[in-house]
């Protein structure tokens, strides 16, 4: 078997620490005025907060850079952000007005930023990882030595598009890196009720590549682990399947209270909260000075948002008319 | 001019345009090596190479999906999916991802791939391998349907079909990749959303498409003979569809006889019907009617599976009854 154990913290450059711990810090702190904003009626439809997985997309999409494509999930705030958005056509896309990133026709389920490669949320679990598959082909047909990454949970390992996913990448040795982010529930049904085999990783052998088990909660862990996985990829090495350990801090939308979720364990994975382990790891006056940045990001971005305009109903019907 | 195979002109419609552009790939089950189940694919892969003819697993979901994400990178990926009854397997991929991907980005980019498949019924192939699903895709806004009767149209759908932005559901239909048609060597499409008069004629309007086609030219050619001018309009695009040519016939001939192989219930005869009437009822002399594949899956039986799809026959009845 290949999979790692959980492993002890690695070095990582002060700079990159500080990058992850500003989009971690930013998810959480987005997410959490969104949940505000939700209560207030400013937000309708589903939101599902990420708080307590920002590490992995914090870590992946430092590793990755930006030439790389991603798609993500409809838990996908923090694979924007880490991504490169700008949160305040972020919030403007979750409040559903006209400046938002897409025009708010998509919504929190559906965010995508193109220029950034982030090929989108994904309100349909399990959909994003041939959608991840099909991007390094058409990288492989350009001539372009990048990866993609498809992020998906332990809830869309079950699905038949994970399977037929690896298959497809390994096959073909493709420079895709499947980032499986198991938070231990697929909705309510926690994953030792829904997967035969609860050490994930271990698909990855099966499909004929590597199968890595690691720390989720702590960021450098996951920024080293998928800087292997890029490296192997753009030398032509084929895919890796990483399963990243982590916990949701709630229930799976902002309207679950996550009754079913054992409260010891919980307090357990809350007292390794990603922001407070790699806020430890970084200058405490950076910490501080980022801390303050977001807070003013935040603010500004729901004024934008507030500010905004509505999409236009005549364009739209103009638009739509065939 | 050559007179080519309907499979013939679609082969020379992947060569030029995948020859034209170095974005275009094609990948579906047995499509490299073997040059597809029909032949639509042959002499592809020594011609580009197996980063562009790619012989997948199968994988409809993924393949489809894959698709979509290259698409998405600005490639235009072309997928072989080997029978429409295989479609079901990658409906999440169609419905939810590629139809959807342009709106719910609030357009910030287009998904220009096509999904190539065949249907009907014909072959003794029962079941699960002679179906008509088109109105499965019709009904999804966010795609274009489309659907070549002849080996010229075959050619140029395909080639506009890959320079457009897409998605494209292609669907062949399996009796008509032997039938003949003068197909010329030039660089030509066939715009999407433009049916074409087959036949032109005064007395009563058919609007059909594929493989059906034929079988309403065979019903016009007879009728000719005692002195009734049948217009037979093929559609090409079921979406866009072309209202403007049905109409412009409809008023002219003031009869309209909707005839497709796909089963009559919520089939896309219904749709164009009810357009007719909001849109044409004063040119009408008499009911819309529809002749259609009859409500049932096919069975294997040659002489059930015969009674299941339009024939030449129950055409000129219908029309028949209506002139």
């Amino acid at each position: 078997m290949s999979t790692k154990k959980l492993k002890s913290s690695p070095v990582v450059d002060e700079a990159i620490l500080q990058e992850m711990f500003r989009n971690i810090c930013l998810t959480r702190s987005f997410e959490s005025k969104c949940i505000e904003l939700y209560r207030q009626g400013m937000i309708s439809g589903y939101l599902h907060p990420y708080t307590g997985e920002e590490a992995i997309a914090a870590g992946v999409c430092a590793a990755i850079g930006k030439g790389a494509y991603i798609t993500s999930t409809h838990r996908g705030h923090g694979h924007c952000i880490s991504k490169g958005a700008e949160i305040k056509y972020m919030m403007a896309e979750i409040t559903g007005k006209a400046t938002g990133y897409c025009k708010g026709y998509g919504g929190s389920m559906h965010i995508s930023r193109k220029v950034d490669n982030n090929l989108g949320a994904n309100g349909i679990v399990g959909a994003g990882m041939p959608i991840a598959v099909g991007a390094a082909m058409g990288l492989r047909v350009k001539g372009i030595n990048e990866v993609s990454v498809a992020f998906f949970s332990d809830g869309a390992s079950n699905n038949g598009t994970f399977g037929e996913s690896l298959n497809f990448a390994s096959v073909f040795n493709l420079p895709v890196i499947f980032v499986l982010e198991n938070n231990h529930y697929a909705v309510s049904t926690p994953v030792e009720c829904s997967s035969g085999c609860c050490e994930l990783a271990n698909h990855g052998p099966a499909y004929g590549m590597p199968g890595i088990c690691i720390d989720g909660n702590d960021a450098e862990v996951v920024y080293l682990e998928t800087k292997n996985a890029v490296e192997r990829a753009k030398k032509g090495e084929g895919p890796t399947l990483i399963e990243a350990k982590t916990y949701r801090h709630g229930g799976h939308h902002v309207n679950d209270p996550g009754l079913y979720m054992d409260p010891d364990i919980l307090s357990q994975w809350k007292a390794r909260d990603p922001l407070i382990l790699l806020k430890e790891k970084i200058d405490p006056a950076a910490a501080r000075k980022i801390e303050e940045a977001v807070a003013v990001e935040i603010e500004e971005a729901v004024v934008f948002s507030k500010n905004s305009p509505e999409p236009s109903v005549e364009e739209f019907l103009a638009e739509i008319e065939n | 001019m050559a007179e080519l195979m309907y499979r013939e002109g679609l082969n020379k419609a992947l060569f030029e345009e995948m020859h034209r552009d170095e974005t275009v790939f094609i990948m579906g089950e047995g499509i490299a090596k073997r040059g597809g189940s029909f032949k639509v694919t042959e002499g592809l892969l020594d011609k580009f190479g197996p980063n562009r003819v790619i012989d997948t697993p199968l994988s409809e979901a993924t393949f489809t999906g894959a698709a979509v994400g290259a698409a998405l990178t600005g490639t235009r990926p072309i997928v072989e999916l080997l029978f429409v009854d295989f479609a079901p397997m990658t409906m999440d991929m169609v419905i939810n991802q590629a139809a959807k991907y342009n709106f719910m980005s609030g357009g910030q980019g287009t998904v220009p791939m096509i999904l190539r498949t065949q249907g009907g019924a014909g072959n003794g192939l029962a079941g699960q391998h002679s179906q008509s699903l088109e109105a499965l895709f019709y009904h999804i806004p966010g795609l274009k349907v489309v659907m070549p009767s002849t080996p010229y149209d075959a050619k140029g759908l395909l080639k506009a079909a890959i320079r457009d932005d897409g998605p494209v559901i292609f669907i062949e239909h399996k009796l008509l990749y032997m039938t003949k048609g003068e197909v010329p060597e030039d660089d030509y499409i066939v715009p999407l959303g433009k049916a074409d008069v087959k036949r032109q004629g005064d007395d009563i309007t058919l609007i059909t498409y594929s493989y059906m086609t034929l079988k309403c030219l065979e019903a016009a050619e007879i009728l000719a003979k005692e002195g009734i001018s049948v217009e037979v309009i093929d559609l090409r695009t079921l979406t866009p569809l072309d209202k403007e040519t049905i109409l412009t016939s409809v008023e002219k001939t003031g009869k309209a006889l909707i005839v497709h192989e796909a089963v009559k219930r919520g089939g896309i005869g219904g749709d164009i019907a009810a357009t007719i009437m909001e849109e044409a009822y004063d040119d009408l002399d008499g009911p819309v009617r529809r002749i259609c594949g009859k409500n049932t899956t096919i069975p294997y039986n040659k002489n059930l599976e015969k009674v299941c799809v339009p024939s030449t026959s129950d055409i000129v009845e219908g029309i028949l009854e209506m002139v």
